[in-house]
């Protein structure tokens, strides 16, 4: 894997030190080590204790958040290294609020760092998602539907059996969706718009999105099991 | 399932329960540790894996946090 810097050096000034800086400081957070401590009683604390605790969990935020952009930094070739900083920052910002306000909330079921993570690679991860679509026409009509043919399958095997399949495919989208249930399998599914871009132009939620994509999935599923294409699946 | 491609399956996704993505939130923390200890993650937080199969957000966020443990 290409080091970060080499990878956008092109899109940094040679002029801009701080540009370099923060590209040098990319390369050095595939590891973030977490500070053991009862981050819970430091962040429910007052004064200089809690803002302490703030700032070091704003760190450790900041250093996921730069880990997950850097992860997906193919999506977003095209934007500048000090953008990339900005969107880790935000993603780091927001997720350090989230987390004050779920403190609350965290049961212990893992390490407090693995809890606190979590909260910042979803920012940096829908960050990342909307950024790389942002200009781009969402499309809730089918722009090319998939070939089912199995190249590890014999060619005996597939041919009309596979265009059965897809037609009937075709047939139960149109024909047992909802026109919502249409458009958010389209879109998800068929054309791969991601969830997070496909929830902020449609001004919902993805958990709701997911919902309607669940089950319009089990209404094709069981259209294609009662027209004998695929087996049902005990639960 | 009928195993017919992958092609299909991505488009269905799984046949089994599925936690959803706000569950898959709450407990993705607990999910990864389970699975860097080698326990049985899937036994402790039924419907996570085929929810991972069929949500690719939720799924590239469990691969980070993976990551990042490792």
């Amino acid at each position: 894997m290409a080091p970060l810097a080499t990878t956008i050096a092109p899109f940094l000034p040679s002029s801009k030190k701080r540009a370099a800086r923060i590209a040098n400081d990319w390369m050095a957070v595939a590891a973030p080590v977490p500070v053991e401590r009862n981050w819970v009683e430091a962040l429910s604390a007052s004064g200089s204790e809690r803002d302490g605790a703030v700032a070091d969990l704003h760190g450790l935020l900041l250093r996921a958040a730069r880990f997950e952009i850097g992860r997906r930094r193919e999506a977003l070739a095209h934007v500048r290294g000090e953008d990339l900083d900005d969107l880790a920052t935000q993603a780091a910002d927001d997720a350090l609020v989230a987390i004050l306000a779920k403190l609350h909330t965290f049961r212990g079921a893992s390490r407090f760092t693995t809890w606190a993570y979590k909260f910042a690679l979803l920012e940096a991860g829908v960050r990342v998602r909307r950024r790389a679509w942002q200009g781009r026409e969402v499309v809730l009509e089918p722009e090319t539907w998939p070939s089912f043919e199995d190249d590890r399958r014999p060619p005996v095997e597939s041919g009309p059996e596979q265009a059965e399949l897809l037609s009937a495919l075709k047939r139960a989208v149109s024909d047992t969706l909802t026109p919502h249930q249409r458009n958010v399998f389209t879109a998800l599914a068929l054309n791969e718009v991601p969830i997070d871009v496909l929830a902020e132009r449609m001004d919902t939620t993805r958990g709701a999105l997911y919902k309607t994509l669940h089950d319009a999935r089990a209404k094709l599923r069981a259209e294609l099991v009662a027209a004998g294409h695929m087996e049902e699946v005990s639960p | 399932m009928n195993e017919r491609n992958e092609r299909l399956e991505r488009l269905l996704g799984p046949a089994g329960p599925d936690i959803g993505c706000e569950e898959c939130f709450e407990r993705l923390d607990e999910y990864v540790e389970l699975e860097l200890r080698g326990a049985n993650a899937d036994a402790r937080v039924p419907g996570m894996r085929e929810h991972l199969i069929g949500c690719p957000a939720c799924h590239e966020e469990h691969e980070s946090l993976r990551a990042l443990l490792s």
